[in-house]
């Protein structure tokens, strides 16, 4: 066992280290820039010099680079402060759907302006009736020529409000069992008849819209995958969400508990001397390193050439339950302090208070807590489904609730 | 980036499953469970000794195969697995590690070589009752001869000397011991996990000899332990695997309702939380036994961060096994109990949860200068 690069790796590392060095934007150039123009301006400035989407195949915009180089530069990126990306939908999971499904001329048409960043895409998938249960979604597309027609209403899109183009599965046709009647397109976020509105969230922020479509039509040649095919291709959209929502924890970690622990006070004392300050800490420690050696497990299998196993599917779990327990335990070592939100006069400018209040959302996204153990009892463990009373049964007929 | 074992040391994992599925099921488990007057298993501890695995990480110059101690993490996993009524930790990951790191020349030639074969079966004798030993609280005493109660020692009533933990008025309050243990009152004590025995060893005026540097027996004691924790870890992160997978082959089989049990959510989310924990506590036990084979500085964390993680992933799944098993897993019959036995007696045979918790928490503050 060791940590370190073979040469190929540190060589690669250091090229990459290289050109970051000189090439993240200073805070000056960003000045007077929102968070769109921001991404913009940092990933057209790695597109033109081969440093976007670098896995990607040099024909679509990207440098033909292998997984762990990949990790490698997302490693040395991530020691800069760079601007927040706006892209990861688009390339992280319509990017490889593209790849897999669409048409030669299509992947040259789009995969470039998503790995320059002049386009942003977003995904059309949950819907007020299907979330955990994607496949019971019910917005329509019945064909009209060579046109589909499409209505009803999406929900949950993250940067909606911002994007050019997004993913969409589609009921199209309803008289046959769910997973059967459904069929997967790209479209123009721009198209008449798209109603974009936020939903302001419990953390205050308003990452997320509804999406209604009123008789807004999109191109026949924009269907990914034949009619009745889409929620195969849906699959291959949602495994790659899973890779790139993957371990990120964000917000609270256990340092920044720990060194809490040592500043405020338990009877007098460091809170720190607490046992049942320490126990906690241990556990989250304990978490938190278990999450991080995991990833040292997978870097390893793609350093070999191999593909990491299931292991790593637990990120997300661990991590967001963790935040969340960590952010709460820390605003009672505040005690009556904990209360305050206000960055002005809050512990750590109310970074325990904002995790505490995102953490739910962590917890839900990207496949639910309760979702999450599904696949791992199912695909890691190999249980069996639970039983479905929708199985088999043409959609139209099956029981729903309001 | 290699945080993987190599394909030798997966190789010997392959032959020590293989092994132990052969030479260990759990009826041979049973068997020791049953029968009051076997303490251990010796025909599967022969076996053992015969493959090498007491020699692992003994140097060649004392009849060692001078292994790593990731070769021993190996082995250590797949006796954790098996269940294996040995004992290879008081003998292996114990008393010979305090050989190892304190014993003079003359004391590593005359025990280092029987070790290795298995021949003789040595222990580490620290507690003496109730609560947290601590240096001022030691009660055993050495002037020339040992005086004083030990309790319990693991392998105790079979081991043939003992690394002994005794007051010290010097230094760092402790001196260790080597007692040879013939002629020694040792009384087997019942425990827990009747398939790994016990003693209270009561020494009057005892011979012993002094193991490593007077004064400094504490000190050795917490860095044995610490090397100790992370073999321990080990076992147990082979034990909670195996209680898992009997948990599930049992969901798999059983119906209720008209359909397996390991359909419904409320078995799989248990099981697929025990995953979870048992994932954790593996990778923690990657970087611990990466920690001891290097003899790394960060050692005294990441065998404190393994063992907190394995004991908290064995505890769960032998639990749970029992649960997701309904009455079944109640019962004598039925092997669950092996696992439920064994994940306790480990979390507290060398310091329990909390106080590798504490010695974490401990080992980050050293680490970490207060801002």
């Amino acid at each position: 066992m060791d940590f370190n690069d073979n040469a190929e790796e540190a060589a690669f590392r250091a090229e990459a280290r290289a050109w970051l060095e000189a090439n993240v934007p200073a805070r000056e150039e960003l000045e007077g820039l929102d968070e769109v123009e921001a991404a913009k301006l940092w990933q057209k400035r790695k597109y033109d010099a081969g440093w976007a989407c670098i896995r990607w195949p040099e024909e679509y915009g990207g440098r033909g680079a292998s997984a762990i180089e990949q990790v490698i530069w997302n490693q040395e990126e991530g020691r800069f402060p760079t601007p927040g990306s706006v892209f990861g939908i688009g390339q992280g999971m319509a990017a490889p759907t593209l790849m897999a499904w669409a048409s030669e001329e299509h992947k040259r048409e789009h995969l470039p302006p998503l790995a320059s960043g002049e386009h942003i895409w977003c995904q059309l998938f949950s819907e007020p009736a299907g979330g955990s249960d994607l496949a019971a979604l019910r917005t329509r597309a019945e064909k009209d020529g060579d046109e589909w027609i499409i209505n009803g209403q999406k929900i949950w899109t993250s940067g909606a409000h911002y994007s050019d183009y997004g993913i969409i599965v589609l009921r199209t046709d309803p008289t046959v069992p769910k997973h059967k009647g459904l069929s997967y397109f790209f479209l123009d976020m721009k198209s008449p008849g798209i109603e974009i509105r936020p939903i302001k969230q419990i953390s205050g922020g308003a990452n997320f819209n509804e999406v209604f479509f009123n008789d807004v039509r999109v191109p026949d040649d924009q269907r990914l995958g034949a009619v009745g095919q889409g929620w195969q291709v849906a699959l291959t959209t949602l495994m790659n969400e899973r890779m790139a929502i993957g371990g990120g924890g964000g917000g609270v970690g256990f340092s920044q508990v720990f060194d809490l622990a040592r500043k405020v006070e338990i009877d007098g004392e460091p809170a720190i001397r607490d046992r049942n300050v320490r126990a906690k800490l241990a556990t989250w420690y304990a978490q938190e390193t278990g999450l991080k050696y995991t990833g040292y497990r997978a870097l390893s299998a793609l350093s070999r050439g191999d593909t990491p196993g299931p292991e790593n599917s637990i990120g997300k779990l661990v991590a967001a339950s963790k935040a969340q327990d960590m952010a709460s335990f820390a605003m009672d070592l505040l005690e009556l302090s904990g209360a305050i939100s206000d960055p002005a006069h809050a512990e750590a400018r109310g970074m325990y208070q904002a995790t505490f209040m995102g953490a739910p959302g962590g917890r839900i996204a990207g496949g639910s807590d309760e979702i999450m153990l599904n696949i791992l009892s199912e695909r890691v463990l190999g249980l069996p489904q639970d039983v479905r009373v929708d199985k088999g049964i043409p959609f139209n007929e099956v029981p729903t609730g309001r | 980036m290699n945080f993987e074992f190599s394909d030798e040391q997966n190789l010997l994992r392959e032959q020590a499953l293989g092994f132990l599925q052969e030479a260990c099921p759990t009826s041979t488990v049973r068997a020791i469970l049953d029968d009051d007057d076997r303490p251990y298993d010796d025909e599967l501890w022969r076996k053992i000794a015969e493959l090498g695995w007491t020699a692992s990480v003994i140097p060649e110059a004392y009849g060692g195969l001078g292994l790593s101690y990731l070769e021993l993490s190996v082995i250590a996993e797949e006796l954790g697995r098996a269940i294996a009524p040995v004992p290879f930790s008081s003998s292996v990951y114990l008393a010979t590690e305090a050989l190892l790191m304190a014993g003079s020349e003359a004391q590593k030639e005359k025990w280092l070589p029987r070790l290795a074969t298995g021949d003789v079966i040595g222990t580490f004798a620290l507690g003496e009752g109730p609560g947290q030993p601590r240096a001022d609280k030691l009660a055993t005493a050495a002037s020339g001869a040992l005086t004083g109660v030990k309790i319990p020692v693991a392998d105790g009533d079979v081991a043939d000397f003992a690394v002994v933990v005794a007051r010290s008025d010097a230094g760092d309050g402790a001196s260790l011991h080597l007692a040879e243990l013939d002629g020694v009152d040792s009384q087997s004590v019942g425990t827990l996990d009747p398939t790994r025995s016990h003693a209270k060893i009561t020494f009057a005026d005892d011979a012993a000899e002094p193991l490593g540097t007077h004064g400094e027996g504490w000190t050795t004691t917490q860095r044995l332990l610490d090397r100790a924790a992370v073999l321990f870890a080990w076992e147990q992160v082979g034990g909670a695997n195996a209680a898992l997978e009997m948990a599930k082959e049992y969901a798999l089989e059983r119906y209720a309702f008209g359909r397996p049990i390991a359909s419904y959510q409320a078995i799989k989310h248990k099981l697929a939380h025990a995953y979870v924990k048992n994932t954790l506590a593996r990778a923690n036990c990657y970087y611990g036994a990466w920690a001891l084979d290097t003899d790394a500085d960060e050692l005294p964390v990441a065998a404190a961060t393994a063992r907190v993680s394995a004991t908290q992933a064995y505890y769960y799944a032998s639990k749970e096994n029992i649960q997701t098993h309904g009455g079944m897993g109640f019962t004598w019959e039925f092997d669950c109990q092996f696992h439920y036995r064994r994940a306790k007696l480990l979390s507290v045979n060398i310091g329990s949860e909390a106080t590798w918790q504490d010695k974490l928490i401990g080992a980050m503050e050293r680490d970490r200068p207060a801002a």
